[in-house]
């Protein structure tokens, strides 16, 4: 492995480890007050600092890199379940239900994605009213970017599943009387598996920049709850005389897309057999 | 070429079309109405407004006045501005979105195109590894991790720049430097790829091996040709461009038609949303036009493959 993939290794390691922890990295709780140090920037008892109601920044980054990660990795395995078996069935049955399905990503795809996540946010977070509202928001943030992440997820299993079902050893499945839908599951799709992977882990830094983005934005994670995104619009607005708090949450993102990033790289590396000769 | 050009708008105009009607259908499947206060009114007055603002049809006739105001190039009232209209708030407001995009557009191609050149021109020199790190942090960094930095740096550490509003030419450095940065590193990112795979090509060992100067293979072999492939990017580049302004217009209170996206939506205003959709859409598919008409010009290849047709 290159150097730059044991530094997204390691970045990756470091941050699910944090997110695993939760708040109970530097002892205190995410949501636990002291106005006595309100606003303070890294100190020995804080070490990244205070937000405006006296809330440890470090606990705030561990708890809310987990519900960055957890969005992030929900909405990639919603987004390649949905765009495998959706891809797999246009490009494998064909003819006019190819077309049609086909078509549906087309028109998916010329709308502006901003605008089919924010409708989306907004409908699923008023249709899963009955929820408690951490999880509303984590499943209608996961649902949304899901749906906005399939339509690549599907172009790509169309394109190779096509690609495949012309090949010598479909064929020869085929002639041995083996079930269709046996042939792709069997046969196909673990063939085309690996461009579809590499794709995934590129999904999800793609993933957390959006849910950022759009909880940077006002509509992702509500408080008392909070994610990197939401982090780093309260630091955003008092960036000019605390600049700590709008810089720890933005080297966190940073490091993790990075992270995320380099890895997926190794991963394409190692699975793109043209490049590995 | 004529010809495909009009096939071109035409299907663009479907296109349009599709964006507005399925735009129309999402907005009308939330829950909650544009005049919904915490207090709800008395209905007369709830009637009253909306008959004023021929809310009080079935969907399919507000859905059918709706396209025949369109079709004469009315956008409709605005419902939270009141007495505006929605053509008169994208009058104020798509200039400043123009300029920005085509600020940060300039600075992406020329950036990106002249760091990539640089980069593939010298494989695994500084240069070209430095070039690397830095796209890979231009590809991956979102847009307000970029826009917060440079305010950090140049508009409140060094004091060299404004740091946000739009009032001039100085205003437009720090945000469409925030938007240019993720197409300026995949323009960078694609370049290099393409000078790399140009300089083995065949074609360039043929040139080299005919006493062409260096500098000249470079130039009208090397250059030309990956600058072609790099091309193709030009249309998904401005449709990030303007997608991305969403959030930095409202990083750097820029008063352009980004931030009345999210805002609009959150208070049902539905010719608004329609409205600014129906200018980004119409803003992309235009791009993706010129973008193949350029290209269909510019490679002999392609020119002369449509004549035959």
């Amino acid at each position: 492995m290159t150097a730059r993939g044991w530094v997204g290794a390691a970045l990756v390691a470091s941050l699910v480890l944090l997110a695993l922890a939760g708040d109970r990295v530097g002892g205190y709780r995410f949501d636990a007050q002291d106005q006595a140090h309100a606003l303070e920037g890294p100190s020995r008892a804080h070490w990244l600092g205070c937000d405006a109601l006296g809330r440890d920044l470090l606990a705030r980054l561990c708890e809310g890199g987990r519900i960055s990660l957890v969005v992030a990795v929900g909405a990639t395995a919603l987004a390649v379940a949905f765009g495998l078996a959706y891809g797999a069935l246009a490009g494998w049955v064909g003819g006019r239900l190819d077309a049609l399905l086909m078509r549906a990503v087309d028109v998916i795809y010329a709308l502006p994605d901003v605008l089919v996540t924010v409708l989306l946010i907004e409908a699923l977070s008023a249709a899963l009213a009955g929820l408690p509202d951490l999880w509303r928001r984590l499943a209608a943030l996961s649902l949304a970017l899901g749906f906005a992440g399939f339509v690549g997820v599907a172009r790509l299993v169309r394109a190779l599943v096509l690609q495949a079902r012309e090949e010598t050893w479909v064929e020869a499945a085929r002639a041995t009387g083996a079930h269709p839908a046996r042939i792709l599951v069997r046969h196909v799709l673990p063939n085309v598996a690996a461009p579809i992977l590499v794709s995934a882990a590129f999904r999800i830094p793609a993933a957390i920049l959006a849910e950022s983005t759009l909880s940077f934005i006002g509509l992702g994670i509500q408080p008392p709850f909070s994610s990197w995104g939401t982090l780093a619009s309260d630091g955003f607005e008092a960036m000019r005389s605390y600049p700590h708090l709008i810089l720890f949450p933005c080297v966190a993102i940073l490091c993790s897309l990075l992270g995320f990033h380099l890895l997926g790289e190794v991963l394409r590396e190692r699975l793109d057999p043209r490049r590995r000769a | 070429m004529t010809r495909y050009a009009i096939g071109r708008v035409l299907a663009g105009v479907i296109v349009l079309w599709v964006v507005a009607t399925l735009t129309f259908a999402l907005l009308r499947f939330l829950p909650g109405g544009p005049f919904d206060k915490e207090r709800s009114l008395p209905p007369e007055i709830m009637r009253n407004l909306e008959r004023r603002y021929a809310l009080d049809g079935t969907l399919l006739e507000q859905y059918g006045d709706y396209l025949a105001r369109l079709a004469r190039g009315d956008l409709g009232p605005s419902y939270k501005y009141v007495g505006r209209d929605v053509a008169d708030i994208l009058r104020d407001a798509v200039p400043v979105s123009l300029e920005l995009g085509a600020a940060a557009f300039a600075l992406a191609v020329a950036g990106g195109i002249s760091l990539g050149l640089a980069a593939g021109a010298r494989r695994d020199s500084l240069v070209d590894r430095s070039v690397a790190l830095g796209s890979l942090v231009g590809v991956s960094a979102p847009s307000f991790v970029i826009g917060a930095g440079l305010i950090l740096v140049f508009g409140l550490g060094l004091q060299w720049l404004p740091a946000g509003l739009w009032e001039g030419p100085l205003y437009a450095v720090l945000p469409a430097c925030t938007l240019a940065a993720l197409p300026m590193a995949y323009a960078a990112q694609l370049t290099r790829a393409q000078v790399v795979a140009v300089m083995e090509q065949d074609y360039v060992r043929t040139a080299r091996a005919l006493g062409v100067a260096e500098a000249r293979v470079r130039r009208r072999h090397v250059l030309r040709n990956a600058l072609l492939a790099v091309m193709t990017y030009f249309g998904p580049l401005l449709a990030i461009l303007l997608t991305g302004s969403f959030v930095v217009e409202r990083i750097f209170a820029v008063p352009g038609m980004g931030r009345f996206f999210v805002t609009a939506v959150t208070n049902r205003d539905y010719p608004l949303v329609l409205g600014v959709t129906l200018v980004y859409g119409a803003l992309v598919v235009l791009a993706n036009l010129a973008v193949d008409l350029l290209y269909a010009w510019l490679d002999p290849r392609i020119r002369v493959g449509n004549t035959e047709k």
